[in-house]
C-alpha cells in the first residue's frame, strides 16, 4: 500500500476522476478517495497511463472537488478477505459488514475478479435438482452446477418463487440441502426484508451469506457486489465442499450500472446504448457457475432480471439467455389468470435437462412426458388464439380436446401454492392424467413402452 | 530493447519503444509475460491486443517483442486435442496450473516427448516442393496423419528417417535454392495468412450430416459455407455439435467461440464415447477442439477462428475433408467489436468496426474445395453459427455472414417453442447448393429423389398458404384437397423433418433411409389424393392404420428399415380400393 496522496484530480464527473500525474498505477488497481470533509470512497483504476489514471468511484462523487481531494492508490485489486465466519452474515456492495456484527479477518483473500474456470477441468452438471415445482421440474429441470435464470417483468412474483426454490431445492438421493449465497443488486428494502425474514424462517441463514446494495445506495457498487457474491460462493464451493445456490437479483439493475460507466467514459456504444462490451462482462459473472472434476462443492446460479417493457429481445435478457443454460420466462398474462408460479412453459428452457432426467435419474419417460406435454399445450395455445377469430365451433373435435387441454394444463399443472412441494412422481403423473383427455394416437412424443406401463387411458384406448 | 507500457485500457495496451516492431508481432507483456499481439503502430508507440487478462498491469513494465506473428503448431497430435484461442493445450494448461486458468501460462502445443512412428513415402534424392507428402504416421485410428513439406520449401530431400521420432526430431533435410531445410514432424504457420493451395474447385457431393431437414432440403456441399443465425434456445449448439457428430467430413475442427464452458465440457464428455457411423470408431480420434469460452479473455476470443482455420487447412493439404464449425460467430465479431472500440476507431453500424464484412468475408473464404500443392484433393466446409440479438437478423454481423455464404439455415423461435427441433425454418431456409448436387443426388440416392424433394417443397409451400386462409375461414370450409395437403404436409413436418437428437436412432438418418422415408410419406400422399379424386373423404384417410406406421418409422434402425419400408408400401398399395364411405 502506497502512503502517497496525489493531489492532482484535474476532472470529475459523476463516476470518474482523472487523476494526473500518477505514473504506475495498475489497471484494475483499488484506490481510496479522500475528501475534504475526511469521507473515504473506493474506487477502481479503469484506464492507466504515464501521467494520467482514470478512476471509476463506488461511492457518491458528491461532495468532491478537484482542489482538495485527494487520492491514494491501495496497491492491489479487488479482494474478498473469505471464511465460513461469513455464514449467517450481511454485508454491503462493498463487502463491509451490514448487520453490525464484526470484520472477518482471515488469512485468506480472493481475488473478486476470480479466474475463468478451465473448460477442460469442469465437469458436465448432471445431477437433478428437484425445486418441487412442477413446471420446472417437469419441463425445465434444473441441475445441479447450471446457471437458470428468471425472466420476469416488474410485479412479478419472481422473488417468491426464488425464494420457494432456494427453501425446495433438494437432490433425491441426498440429504445435503443447499448452501444459499444471496446478491441484493439495486433491489428495495421490501425485497430484501423478504429474502432475509425467508431465510430465517426456513432456517437457511445458518447457511446462506447475503450482499446487499439497496436501491437507494452508491449504484457504482453494484459492479461489484455480484463478484463479491460469487467470489464467496467459489470459497464454500470449492474450499468448503458444499453445494451453493447463488440468487443474484436483480441484474437489470447490475446492467444499468454498467450502461452508466460506459456513457460516462464515452465509449462507443452498441445495442440500445449498452456497452459492446456488456455480453463479455455478463459471461464474466454467469461463467462463475458450475462443477469442477474431483472437487466435492457446486456452484447453480438462479440470476433474476426483469425485462424492461416485457420484451425479451432487450440486450439484458437476450444477452443473458445466450450466455446462461437456459431461462424461465414469467409471464403476465398467468399471473393475471391468478396461476401461480405464472411461468411461461413455451419460452422457458433448461439447456441441461437431458443430463439430469431419465432412467436412473428421474424416470424413464420423463423426456417424452415433457415434450408431449410443451407440444400439446402449444397447439391448445395456437387453437386459443385461433378461435379468437373463427370461433370455437369451427374446431374439430381433435382440436377442441387440445383447446382444453391448455387450461387444464395451466391450472393443474402449473399452478401450484408457494408451500406446495411436488416430487417429481406427482408432477409426473400429473401429466399423465392430462393426457388422457386426448387421443392417445396424437401422442407422437410418448413411447409405446412408457403408455402401457404409465397411461391413464381405458384399455380400448390404448 | 525491451518496449515500455504506456498505457492500459483493458485488454488493449499502448507499448513505447519497442524494437523493430511488426503488425501481427507476438510481443510478451509486463512481468507476468502476458501473450499479446501488435495490432496497429502509432509513430514510436506500438497498440497491443492482450490475450489474458490485463488487471494489475502497470505503466513502466517491459515488453519483449518475439517477433513472430501469431503461428500455430501443426503436427501430429492435434486431433483429439482441446486448445484455447491461441492454441494453448487446456489439458496440459490444468496438470500445471490446476482448475482455473492462471495468467501467462505457457504450454507447447503439441507433446514434445511422445513418439510418433513415422514412415517415409518418397525416396533420398527425390525432388519435393512445398505440399508434397514424405511420409506418413498413424496419428489416431482414423486420421493417417501425411507429413507435408511446408510450403514454399523446394529442393532435393535427404536423410529421410524411417522410425520413431517426435515432433521436433528433424525426419529429413531439403536442400533449397538458399541452404539445407531440416524438415520435421511438425511445423508452424501463421493464423492470419491462409495456406497456400493449387486452385480452388466446383463442389460437387454434399457434406452428409445424417440430419433430415439438412440433407434433403437444405444440403450444404463438402467445401461449401453455411450460417446457422437464430435466437437463443432455438438450438444453435444443438445443431452444430450433431453436425460434428455425424457429418461424413474425415476431420471435424470445432471452434466453441465465447460460449458457454459447459458446453465444451459436453462435447469433451459425450464425443469419446460417441462412434463415428461409418468406422464405428470414436468420434473424439478425428475432432479438434478449440474452446476459448465466453468467460476467456476477448483477444485470444478474436484469435480463436483463425487458429481453427488454419488447422482445417494443415488437414486440407493433406487431403482430407475438413469440417469446421464455429460456435457463434458473433462472439467473435463482439471481440473485434470491443477491441476497435478500446482503438477509438470509428464505429460503423451497432458500434462495429467498419471492416467487419471484409474480415468475415476472409474468414468463409478459407474455405472450399481444392486440388492442394501435391495434387490430391481437399476440402474445407466451414459452418458458423451466428446469434443475433432478439433474432433479429437484419443486424450487422448476420448480414455481412448471409452476403457471403451460400447456405442459409434460419433458425426460427416459433418452432422451438413448440418444440419442433431442429428449428430449421422450411420456408425461409436456402440451399444455393441444390443446382450443383443435383447429380450427386440422382446418382447416389435415386432418380426420383429431385421430384421426392421437390415435390415435399411444394406442400410446405401450399401450407402455408392454405393455413393463412384457415386463418380466416375456418378449417371445415376448406375443400378436401386442401385438407389433405394440410394432413400430408403435417407428416412431413412432424414424421420427417423433426429428429430428435437425443435419441440413439433418430439422431442419424442415413440416406437410403432418409430416401425410403420421404418415399413413404410422398407416396401416401399420392395415392390419397388420388383417393380424395375418387370422393373419399379426408375423414376417411385419417384413420389409416399406415399413418401411424410412417410416424414411427424414423425410429426403425438402419438395417431393419428396408422390410419396414416394403411392409408399409403394402399398407399403401391398399388406399387404391379404398371406396368412398355412403352417406347413411
Amino acid at each position: 500500500m502506497s502512503d502517497v496522496y496525489y493531489k492532482t484530480v484535474n476532472q470529475i464527473t459523476n463516476v470518474l476522476l482523472f487523476v494526473e500525474g500518477v505514473k504506475d498505477a495498475a489497471y484494475s488497481e483499488l484506490v481510496e478517495v479522500q475528501l475534504e470533509d475526511g469521507r473515504r470512497v473506493t474506487g477502481q483504476v479503469l484506464d492507466t497511463r504515464d501521467g494520467l489514471a482514470i478512476v471509476q468511484s463506488f461511492g457518491e462523487t458528491s461532495g468532491m472537488n478537484t482542489q482538495q481531494t485527494r487520492v491514494r492508490f491501495l496497491g492491489t485489486t479487488a479482494r474478498l478477505n473469505v471464511s465460513t465466519d461469513m455464514l449467517g452474515r450481511v454485508f454491503d456492495g462493498m463487502g463491509r459488514p451490514r448487520d453490525g456484527g464484526p470484520q472477518i479477518y482471515s488469512n485468506e483473500s480472493l481475488d473478486i475478479t476470480g479466474a475463468a474456470i478451465n473448460p477442460y477441468a469442469r465437469e458436465e452438471p448432471s445431477e437433478f435438482i428437484q425445486t418441487g415445482i412442477s413446471a420446472i421440474d417437469g419441463m425445465n429441470t434444473l441441475v445441479r452446477g447450471q446457471k437458470l435464470p428468471i425472466f420476469s417483468g416488474s410485479g412479478l412474483p419472481h422473488n417468491r418463487l426464488a425464494a420457494q426454490i432456494a427453501r425446495q431445492a433438494k437432490l433425491l438421493n441426498d440429504s445435503e440441502g443447499f448452501g444459499v449465497v444471496f446478491a441484493g443488486i439495486g433491489i428495495n428494502s421490501e425485497e430484501a426484508n423478504f429474502f432475509k425474514r425467508e431465510f430465517e424462517e426456513t432456517g437457511a441463514l445458518d447457511k446462506s451469506v447475503m450482499f446487499l446494495n439497496l436501491s437507494s445506495e452508491p449504484s457504482m457498487e453494484r459492479i461489484i457486489l455480484p463478484r463479491l457474491a460469487l467470489t464467496a460462493a467459489e470459497y464454500l464451493a470449492y474450499s468448503q465442499n458444499m453445494h451453493v445456490l447463488v440468487i443474484l437479483t436483480d441484474m437489470t439493475n447490475y446492467c444499468e450500472s454498467l450502461h452508466e460507466i460506459s456513457a460516462a467514459r464515452n465509449e462507443v456504444p452498441g445495442r440500445r446504448g449498452y456497452p459492446g462490451y456488456m455480453y463479455t462482462d455478463l459471461a464474466t459473472i454467469y461463467e462463475r457457475a458450475g462443477k469442477i472434476h474431483g472437487r466435492k462443492g457446486s456452484i447453480t446460479q438462479l440470476p433474476i432480471l426483469t425485462m424492461p417493457g416485457d420484451d425479451i429481445t432487450h440486450p439484458i435478457p437476450d444477452l443473458t439467455g445466450y450466455i446462461t443454460e437456459g431461462q424461465i420466462v414469467l409471464s403476465r398474462d398467468l399471473h393475471r389468470k391468478g396461476v401461480y408460479p405464472n411461468i411461461d412453459v413455451l419460452l422457458s428452457l433448461s439447456r441441461l435437462m437431458n443430463q439430469g432426467i431419465g432412467k436412473g435419474r428421474t424416470r424413464e419417460d420423463h423426456r417424452g412426458v415433457a415434450d408431449q406435454l410443451y407440444a400439446a399445450y402449444a397447439r391448445g395455445k395456437e387453437l386459443r388464439s385461433l378461435t379468437e377469430i373463427v370461433g370455437e365451433e369451427a374446431l374439430s373435435a381433435n382440436d377442441k380436446q387440445f383447446l382444453a387441454f391448455a387450461d387444464k394444463f395451466e391450472d393443474g399443472f402449473v399452478n401450484q401454492g408457494y408451500s406446495e412441494d411436488r416430487d417429481i412422481e406427482k408432477t409426473l403423473s400429473i401429466g399423465w392424467e392430462l393426457f388422457k383427455d386426448l387421443d392417445v394416437r396424437e401422442m407422437k412424443r410418448l413411447k409405446d413402452e412408457h403408455i402401457a406401463k404409465y397411461g391413464k387411458w381405458d384399455n380400448a384406448a390404448k | 530493447m525491451a518496449g515500455i507500457i504506456y498505457r492500459i485500457s483493458g485488454p488493449v495496451v499502448t507499448v513505447n519503444g519497442l524494437d523493430n516492431p511488426k503488425m501481427y508481432d507476438v510481443v510478451k507483456v509486463g512481468e507476468a509475460a502476458l501473450i499479446g499481439e501488435i495490432i496497429k503502430l502509432e509513430g514510436g508507440n506500438a497498440i497491443v491486443q492482450v490475450y489474458e487478462d490485463t488487471s494489475g498491469l502497470r505503466p513502466g513494465e517491459k515488453v519483449v517483442n518475439t517477433g513472430a506473428p501469431l503461428s500455430v503448431e501443426l503436427g501430429p497430435g492435434l486431433i483429439s486435442s482441446i486448445y484455447d484461442g491461441i492454441q494453448r493445450p487446456l489439458d496440459k494448461i490444468m496438470a500445471s496450473v490446476g482448475d482455473f486458468i492462471a495468467r501467462g501460462v505457457t504450454a507447447d502445443p503439441l507433446d514434445t516427448k511422445k513418439k510418433w512412428s513415422f514412415k517415409p513415402t518418397v525416396k533420398n534424392g527425390t525432388e519435393v516442393k512445398g505440399g508434397d507428402v514424405i511420409g506418413e504416421v498413424d496419428e489416431t485410428s482414423l486420421i493417417k496423419h501425411r507429413v507435408l513439406v511446408p510450403p514454399g520449401v523446394a529442393g532435393k530431400i535427404s536423410g529421410l528417417g524411417d522410425g520413431d521420432f517426435t515432433v521436433t526430431d528433424t525426419i529429413a533435410k531439403v536442400a533449397t535454392g538458399n541452404g539445407t531445410v531440416e524438415i520435421r514432424l511438425a511445423q508452424k504457420w501463421p493464423v492470419r495468412a491462409a495456406r497456400p493451395v493449387a486452385e480452388k474447385i466446383m463442389l460437387d457431393a454434399p457434406l452428409l450430416t445424417g440430419q433430415r431437414v439438412i440433407d434433403t432440403l437444405f444440403p450444404v456441399a463438402k467445401g461449401g459455407t453455411a450460417a446457422v443465425p437464430g435466437p437463443f434456445g432455438s438450438g444453435k449448439t444443438i445443431i452444430q455439435h450433431q453436425l460434428a457428430k455425424w457429418s461424413d467430413a474425415d476431420v471435424i475442427v470445432y471452434c466453441g467461440t465465447g460460449e458457454r464452458g459447459n458446453e465444451m465440457t459436453e462435447v469433451l464428455a459425450t464425443f469419446p464415447e460417441l462412434k463415428d457411423p461409418k468406422t464405428g470408431r470414436p468420434l473424439m480420434d478425428r475432432t479438434v477442439l478449440i474452446a476459448n469460452t465466453s468467460n476467456m479473455p476477448v483477444a485470444a476470443r478474436e484469435a480463436s477462428i483463425y487458429t481453427s482455420i488454419t488447422i482445417a487447412e494443415y488437414y486440407r493439404d493433406m487431403g482430407y475433408s475438413v469440417a469446421l464449425m464455429a460456435d457463434s460467430t458473433s462472439r467473435w465479431a463482439e471481440a473485434l467489436r470491443e477491441i476497435s472500440g478500446r482503438l477509438e476507431e470509428m464505429p460503423g453500424e451497432e458500434g462495429y468496426p467498419a471492416y467487419l464484412g471484409r474480415k468475415v468475408a476472409e474468414f468463409y473464404e478459407r474455405a472450399g474445395k481444392v486440388h492442394t500443392l501435391n495434387g490430391s484433393t481437399g476440402s474445407i466446409t466451414a459452418i458458423g453459427a451466428v446469434s443475433p440479438p432478439g433474432g433479429d437478423t437484419s443486424e450487422p454481423v448476420s448480414q455481412s455472414t448471409l452476403r457471403v455464404t451460400r447456405v442459409f439455415w434460419a433458425l426460427d423461435a416459433a418452432l422451438a417453442n413448440s418444440r419442433h427441433f431442429p428449428a430449421i425454418n422450411w420456408l425461409n431456409s436456402y440451399s444455393l447448393y441444390a443446382d450443383d448436387l443435383a447429380k450427386w443426388y440422382a446418382e447416389n440416392v435415386g432418380n426420383d429423389w429431385h421430384d421426392l424433394y421437390q415435390g415435399a417443397m411444394r406442400t410446405l409451400q401450399r401450407d402455408a398458404e392454405i393455413n393463412e386462409i384457415v386463418q380466416l375461414v375456418g378449417y371445415d370450409a376448406l375443400p378436401e384437397m386442401d385438407k389433405l395437403t394440410l394432413d400430408i404436409a403435417k407428416s412431413i413436418k412432424e414424421d420427417y423433418l423433426q429428429q430428435s437428437a437425443f435419441d440413439d436412432v433418430d439422431t442419424y438418418t442415413s440416406m437410403q433411409k432418409q430416401h425410403l422415408m420421404l418415399k413413404a410419406i410422398m407416396e401416401l400422399g399420392n395415392e390419397e389424393a388420388a383417393a380424395v379424386k375418387r370422393g373419399v373423404s379426408t375423414a376417411q384417410l385419417s384413420g389409416l392404420q399406415v399413418k401411424q406406421k410412417i410416424a414411427r418409422m424414423k425410429f426403425v434402425k438402419e438395417e431393419a428399415v428396408k422390410a419396414y419400408y416394403d411392409d408399409i408400401m403394402k399398407d399403401i398399395a391398399a388406399v387404391k380400393d379404398m371406396k368412398p364411405e355412403t352417406m347413411q
